[in-house]
């Protein structure tokens, strides 16, 4: 199907948009054509901003606006109208050619120094290469060999190499000059599959790399993958607790409300036109999270007081407290701290000893007791190995007798436990879920599946 | 030679063009930015609402109220909050009307049915009274409804709706989208003339994709100094050009400085005002000490930038004096 070049560039930026996440649904894209039939391309600014307030909804995405387009029509590609394309039938031998290369339009083009043709040219044989599709940064060569071919870099060879067979001193001046251009081209091209990577690519090969860090052992990820492992445990986070942690007012329909039902008549002479229904409020989850962050689980425990750091950013109630051989509340330090500091300045103060699991729980029940009641969630993180001590498992007996429910998330594989000096078979029984957590996508899951079980609603 | 009177040309509407709205708001107070005057632009010519965001105090709400000004049509506003629902935001049934028509009705009620002498022939009857108690005299309109009845237009400003819950965000999507409000008892209301609608958010929970593509995004940024000056120039008369330059530059450099709220706009106006009604001609460090609360909200603010100050005077006076 025929699309005027125009519309054909606007598919191609809203490509490039999504590809750098700013979300256009169709309803958006044809907002923006219609802002566009309004105000006409002469206006750079003003076609600008039209587009922006159509496409952008968010800050965040009114910024990535401003880069996609700036990135993309550097190339100046509204202001000419795309002239017919390469004709075909080049295929031909340019016979006596010596005189003027002129029926292969590269070569005139190379030898005029047309850098707006050239463009066009390019665009054009980008399109039939398909050059919005990469998305690898393996495919970048590929590609602009293909746009080169597209242009007809085969038939310019072919003439230079003509031109040297003559053996005409003018011609080869001609094909020296041709084969300098040539060179430029080369590195014209590879510019801009670099761009289209930019545009298309960058924000794909993201999304790969998290998936892929989503699924990688937590135990198991390299220094370089840190910052990004850390923006997706927030994220994670934060999607979570925008899910749990609001307010839930619910109408319980059926059970009339008669006290305010009967109050309210009383401005219309006792005759009850407003009905009051009973309503429950929910009440925000509780949630008490004990994290292990001994030597033996030193690589995970980065990630659970992480995680520990986001969640306390989003949900209100959360008592955090971590251990080793004893155990502390780390809920100021949570609270009070940059992230940068307190991850460390915990393990600090705690971490990095011989577990002791019987002990930290005794300090538990001494810190905590009084507060476990049937609207808390108790999480523990930690492998449950326990340096062959007193497990204490009378303590968890309680613990799980007087919480809503206990999670306990290990980074060790299943058949690891009960092995060795692990009681992760018998704290096993107290819990109401007890499972591997190795990765980020583990982690999710399980804490979503904890939330919607187990949370009071 | 005769002077010919030829008729003005038809006075442009003021949403005529770009330009048009930013010298016309300029003309009602409210500096617009090209970006600001493009999606009002917009909003008026592809009928769409504009959901306007921006930190609290950057001229969201008076973008909204400039406006109504400007096209000289009235100005409806609804405040959300949480808990806000269609009979607050919609329409409400006159309870007490309704209740002094049953009692007229009791009293006409033997009157007419005194030709009925069967069951039938009385139910019959009372069917044709109809349902006059949900009717539209008894119905008492609220912003939406009355925005949408409104027989020239209007301005609607539904401020803050990341304030109210979801469901009637949901709720909201008939009336951004088809301009049009359906009512249970009576039908579907549309809107004479679409009113131009603003909804403003300070981002205190994401919005819904739903209801951000039926709208027209405009983000409003904290401004660069140059814009600023223009506002402060034409929201406080009286205050001189020197002191304008210097204040902004002031309150600029506080915005780079990591507060818990940086002053906007209506800081600054506020702040500028201030200056003026204490006749400060230049920023003197007692000046600014002594009037610091009304930019900076919080106690903490202050006491970080106190030591500051003469620093961040200092530099603002150069700023002030160099032009």
């Amino acid at each position: 199907m025929a699309s005027s070049p125009v519309q054909a560039t606007m598919e191609e930026f809203i490509k490039a948009l999504r590809a750098s996440e700013v979300r256009v649904s169709p309803a958006e894209a044809i907002d923006a054509h219609r802002a566009l039939m309004e105000i006409g391309y002469g206006d750079r600014t003003l076609v600008r901003d039209a587009l922006c307030i159509t496409l952008a909804k968010s800050e965040t995405e009114v910024d990535r606006f401003d880069e996609v387009f700036d990135a993309f029509f550097s190339r100046d590609a509204f202001r000419q109208e795309a002239r017919p394309q390469r004709p075909d039938g080049e295929d031909g031998a340019p016979s006596g050619a010596a005189e003027s290369p002129g029926d292969l339009p590269l070569a005139q083009m190379l030898l005029d120094g047309d850098t707006i043709s050239l463009n066009q040219a390019m665009e054009a044989a980008a399109r039939r290469a398909r050059s919005t599709d990469v998305r690898l940064n393996t495919q970048r060569n590929l590609l602009s060999r293909r746009i080169l071919d597209e242009m007809g870099l085969r038939e310019l060879e072919e003439l230079i190499q003509r031109l040297r067979e003559m053996g005409m001193p003018r011609d080869e001046g001609l094909a020296d000059r041709l084969a300098e251009r040539r060179e430029a081209l080369f590195e014209e091209a590879s510019r801009f599959v670099d761009r289209q990577m930019m545009l298309y690519a960058s924000e794909t090969g993201r999304r790969m790399r998290e998936t892929l860090l989503g699924q990688t052992k937590l135990t198991g990820v390299e220094p370089e993958d840190m910052r990004q492992m850390e923006a997706l445990v927030k994220r994670m986070a934060r999607r979570l607790a925008t899910r749990y942690a609001r307010k839930r007012h619910r109408a319980d329909k059926g059970k009339l409300d008669v006290r305010k039902t009967i109050r309210k008549s009383m401005g219309y002479g006792g005759v009850p036109f407003n009905i009051v229904w009973k309503t429950e409020t929910i009440e925000k989850p509780k949630i008490v999270a004990i994290c292990d962050v001994s030597r033996s689980v030193a690589a995970a425990a980065q990630f659970m007081l992480l995680f520990l750091y986001s969640l306390n950013e989003v949900i209100e109630k959360l008592e955090a407290f971590a251990f080793s051989d004893r155990l502390i509340r780390v809920g100021d330090i949570l609270e009070n701290e940059e992230l940068d500091a307190a991850i460390p300045s915990i393990i600090k103060k705690i971490g990095m000893r011989p577990t002791d699991y019987g002990r930290a729980l005794v300090d538990f029940t001494e810190l905590h007791r009084a507060d476990l009641d049937r609207q808390t969630t108790v999480i523990i993180l930690g492998d449950g190995r326990s340096n062959y001590s007193n497990p204490r498992l009378d303590i968890m007996r309680e613990i799980s007798h007087r919480a809503r429910a206990v999670i306990w998330l290990n980074p060790e594989p299943e058949t690891y436990w009960g092995q060795g000096d692990s009681r992760m078979d018998e704290y096993k029984r107290f819990c109401s879920v007890a499972k591997v957590c190795n990765t980020l996508n583990q982690l999710e899951r399980i804490i979503e599946d904890v939330l919607r079980t187990y949370m009071p609603r | 030679m005769t002077v010919q009177l030829t008729q003005s040309p038809v006075a442009e509407s003021p949403l005529a063009s770009v330009e048009a709205i930013i010298s016309g708001l300029a003309g009602v107070g409210y500096i617009a930015s090209r970006r600001i005057a493009t999606a009002l632009f917009m909003a008026q010519h592809l009928s769409k609402p504009v959901l306007v965001e921006g930190v609290a105090g950057v001229g969201k709400t008076e973008l909204a109220i400039a406006t109504s000004t400007l096209l000289d049509l009235p100005l409806i506003r609804m405040q959300c909050y949480e808990g806000l629902d269609e009979s607050k935001a919609l329409y409400e049934w006159k309870y007490g009307k309704q209740l002094l028509y049953t009692q007229i009705l009791k009293d006409r009620m033997g009157e007419s049915l005194a030709g009925a002498h069967t069951m039938e022939a009385a139910m019959d009857r009372l069917h044709g009274m109809g349902d006059m108690f949900f009717s539209e005299p008894f119905m008492e309109p609220r912003p939406i409804l009355k925005a949408l009845q409104s027989e020239n237009g209007c301005v609607l400003l539904i401020d803050e709706i990341d304030k109210s819950d979801e469901a009637f965000e949901a709720f909201l999507l008939e009336v951004l989208s088809a301009f049009q409000a359906s009512i249970p008892e009576i039908g579907t209301i549309k809107a004479k003339i679409p009113p131009l609608v603003f909804l403003t958010s300070n981002n205190v929970r994401d919005l819904g994709d739903a209801l951000k593509r039926r709208c027209l995004h405009l983000h409003i940024p904290l401004p660069d100094a140059s814009l600023e000056e223009r506002i402060v120039a034409t929201r406080v008369p009286g205050v001189e050009a020197r002191l304008t330059r210097e204040l902004v530059a002031f309150v600029q450099s506080l915005r780079g400085i990591e507060l818990r709220k940086v002053p906007s706009i209506s800081e600054t106006v506020d702040w500028a005002r201030a200056l003026v009604l204490l006749h400060a001609g230049a920023l003197s460090t007692d000046v600014v000490r002594e009037t610091l609360n009304v930019l900076l909200k919080y106690e903490q603010d202050i006491v970080a930038i106190e030591p500051k100050l003469n620093e961040l005077l200092s530099r603002a006076a150069e700023v002030g004096g160099g032009e």
